[in-house]
């Protein structure tokens, strides 16, 4: 099958935080250089999701007048809190105790997906050309094995994948350089890491899957400019995890939870922690009179530098958390991933102008801002593998007192979708009825997302093996897609009392938590025909 | 023949619209916005008779703010020629925009004006008609089939009683329903070259045309929320609920 091919200096997979700030910079460096952007949503923003509380260090690099270019960064951080929850109680931990990388009063309250918008504005004027709606499905090598491009997703294929009358193929799309800034686990990312051998002598990745809600709360609960932060209730001490709730403009509540992947009992359900921890009594009468009018969820870096792959490739790179830059104990990863696409332009511009190796991105990356503070940061999130105390502990002494200067470094020992213990050595969990006011359905909350994909179209999470979830997972782990799944994408149904393992492709929002946590790693996460998925507004 | 096909930019339809919370309207920002759904038809319907040799140019027309321009952007990767954007800000009524496509009429001259039989955000379904009047041309609204003939057009319309088929002379207005086809992707080299196509910017102002709008909007709501239903034990209990409760039998 012929395909149309188009040449470009540079091609960039995924209009993030990451991809946005590389094609700017190498826009700035270089105005005359061919740089397309590719991104799967709808449009750029409608699959950004994030918390989110901006360091705006990256950004004062890259545009010093953001103000008067109006990016929409406007609510300041006025006042911090951080709880330990209890069932009933809570107890409030005075900020001037906490780490520094915690504190956020330089730092804004910002939607991840409008600053997209505004960057992708300002990437056009500055003539980078960007296509949504056109998912990169395949990487394209050349002969010597270096990476050509990417091809996008062919369109109009029915769910057998036969041609429907509205077939369109995929294009291909060959640059000098191909920069894969797809976020966490970014399914081309992923074959790059394994086919290049890139997480070779690292620690295994480590993922969160994160949540959030936007409500618009009454004026008389809000407090614009308040970020707070929770740990505790309703997790178990086992299991790493914690809320945020951001006081934004507009009287509304940026609200969210993030549990580590490496949980171990195959019965939680991380949806519903997040619907439970609503309920507790701090959080409960904020939210009472109010309205929740968004939803979402996405899969999150937790690795640090010690699971962070190599980042460069014969033709290619993998920047932000593609590779995985998140900053864990700072909760924050746009900055990063932002330096990281920046840093990449620079090198980039090297390598094409004095046809140097790309092995250049690693040394301006290692002498960067970004690796100093993930070399501060990288021993926060293994210690939490003692449990919360533990972690606290060591935390307050490895950050407060030593400022992350500890002479040795603790490894991730497991990959996230071995950590699940056997169904029926875990205790079952009794999740409440959600009350349709301040808890919710899965059902209901996916549809605040917006999320559709064509009907009539591939399956687009593909089961190495399609038994295997009857046979051996719903025995041994209770098939746990159907908890962690965010969307209620996976549900095993009886028949005749025969179970039955049923795949809801259309409501799949993009998270990739299947991908990561399903036991056997039998998910694969790959690209639905392009514009499908969610259409996040201020997320 | 050359054909007009009007689209237009409104909420997508996957969103959940919200209402604002002063009632003044509902919210748009970072909202998806795409082009109105029978619009798309309207615009396959344009490309399809050109690609049967029995037109030879498509111009798609948008009326809206700034970024109303993407939806003939769109139109222009499957197939529309050139375009034209008459730029107008905040709300604008049926009749203002008839009033300017009329305008773009006299202009443009073309045999047939295609557009969505009506518009998903406020369900108006007027544009097509008043633009009728105002051009005193035949119309065919809800169009489901289309045959060119030399001079007339055969249209099959969907009505209440089921399918009606009526010959319009042209030029003649089409508004255009959901069963009319099947939209074609944009394809990535389509948009690529759609880049290069013209867009003509016209200031609604320049057209010396009042496009305030003549409708007072006093307030916009949510519809009530459903109750939840109830089950019944058996069919009497249903009878007895149906004639007793809901006063239906």
């Amino acid at each position: 099958m012929s395909r149309e091919v188009m040449e470009y200096d540079v091609v960039i997979v995924g209009g993030g935080p990451s991809g946005l700030s590389t094609a700017i910079k190498l826009k700035q460096l270089n105005p005359d250089i061919n740089v397309c952007l590719l991104e799967k949503a709808s449009e750029i923003g409608a699959h950004i999701l994030s918390g989110n509380v901006f360091e705006t260090r990256a950004l004062d690099e890259l545009f010093p007048n953001w103000k008067e270019l109006k990016a929409p960064i406007q609510t300041k951080v006025s006042k911090e809190k951080f709880l330990f929850l209890g069932k009933e109680k809570s107890l409030s931990w005075p900020t001037w105790l906490l780490p520094k990388v915690q504190q956020n009063h330089k730092n804004y309250i910002i939607s991840l997906a409008n600053l997209c918008r505004w960057l992708a504005e300002q990437a056009e004027a500055l003539g980078v050309e960007i296509f949504p709606g056109f998912p990169a499905s395949e990487i394209l090598y050349n002969d010597d094995g270096s990476v050509k491009g990417v091809a996008t997703q062919d369109m109009g294929l029915d769910k057998e994948g036969n041609k429907k009358d509205s077939f369109e193929p995929g294009m291909e799309l060959h640059a000098k350089v191909t920069v894969f800034a797809e976020g966490c686990r970014g399914h081309l990312g992923k074959e790059l890491i394994k086919k290049f051998d890139l997480s070779k002598g690292k620690d295994p990745q480590q993922y969160g899957i994160g949540f959030k809600e936007i409500w618009e709360v009454n004026e008389k609960n809000h407090e614009e400019g308040l970020v707070m932060h929770t740990a505790g209730w309703p997790l178990d001490k086992n299991t790493y995890g914690g809320s945020f709730v951001y006081h934004a403009q507009n009287k509304q509540v940026y609200l969210g939870y993030v549990i580590g992947l490496d949980y171990q009992n195959p019965h939680l359900s991380p949806f519903d922690e997040f619907q439970r921890f609503k309920t507790h009594t701090a959080i409960k009468k904020m939210l009472e009179g109010g309205k929740r009018i968004s939803y979402g969820a996405r899969a999150l870096i937790e690795g640090g530098l010690q699971s962070l792959p190599k980042m460069y490739m014969p033709g290619a790179l993998l920047i932000g958390c593609d590779a995985g830059t998140l900053n864990m104990p700072k909760i924050k990863g746009s900055h990063t991933a932002m330096k990281s696409g920046m840093i990449a332009a620079e090198a980039i511009i090297d390598h094409i102008k004095e046809s140097k190796n790309l092995s250049v991105y690693e040394e301006k990356f290692n002498n960067s801002w970004v690796y100093k503070e993930l070399h501060k940061a990288r021993n926060v999130k293994p210690s939490f593998s003692w449990g919360l105390i533990l972690g606290i502990i060591f935390t307050g002494i490895d950050q407060i007192l030593f400022r992350g200067k500890l002479p040795f470094t603790l490894r991730h020992k497991h990959a996230d979708h071995e950590t699940l213990k056997m169904a029926d050595k875990m205790p079952k969990i009794d999740y409440p009825k959600p009350d349709n006011i301040i808890t919710f359905d899965k059902t209901s909350s996916v549809y605040l997302t917006g999320t559709n994909h064509t009907d009539n179209q591939p399956v687009h999470l593909k089961l190495k093996d399609p038994e295997l979830p009857i046979k051996y997972t719903l025995d041994k782990y209770d098939e746990p897609a159907q908890r962690y799944c965010p969307a209620g994408v996976y549900e095993v149904q009886y028949e005749n009392d025969l179970p039955k393992f049923v795949i809801n492709s259309q409501n799949c929002i993009h998270c990739k938590t299947c991908d990561i946590k399903e036991p056997s790693q039998n998910i694969t996460w790959v690209t639905p025909e392009g514009g499908g998925g969610p259409k996040y507004g201020n997320m | 023949m050359k054909i007009l096909v009007a689209v237009k930019r409104v909420i997508d339809y996957n969103v959940q619209v919200r209402v604002k919370e002063d009632n003044s309207g509902v919210v748009t920002d970072n909202v998806k916005m795409s082009t109105n759904p029978p619009d798309d038809n309207a615009v396959e319907e344009a490309v399809k008779i050109k690609e049967s040799g029995k037109a030879k140019e498509i111009v798609a027309i948008t009326v809206g703010e700034e970024k109303a321009q993407e939806t003939v952007r769109k139109a222009l990767a499957v197939g529309a020629d050139r375009g034209i954007h008459v730029k107008v800000d905040g709300m604008i009524e049926p009749l203002a925009v008839s009033k300017i496509l009329q305008k773009i009429v006299d202009k443009e001259k073309p045999d047939l004006v295609f557009m969505g039989k009506q518009a998903i955000d406020d369900d108006c379904n007027q544009t097509g008609q008043m633009l009728a009047a105002l051009l005193n041309w035949p119309q065919a609204t809800f169009a489901s089939k289309i045959e060119v003939k030399d001079k007339t057009l055969e249209v099959t319309r969907e009505v209440d009683e089921g399918l009606e088929t009526i010959e319009v002379n042209v030029p003649a207005i089409i508004t255009c329903d959901l069963r009319l086809n099947e939209p074609r992707y944009a394809s990535l080299p389509n948009i690529m070259k759609a880049k290069k196509k013209p867009i003509e910017q016209i200031n609604a102002a320049d057209l010396g045309i009042d496009t305030k709008p003549r409708i007072d909007q006093i307030k916009v709501e949510e519809p009530p929320k459903r109750k939840a239903g109830i089950k019944v034990a058996n069919v009497e209990e249903l009878v007895q609920k149906l004639k007793n409760e809901a006063k239906v039998i």
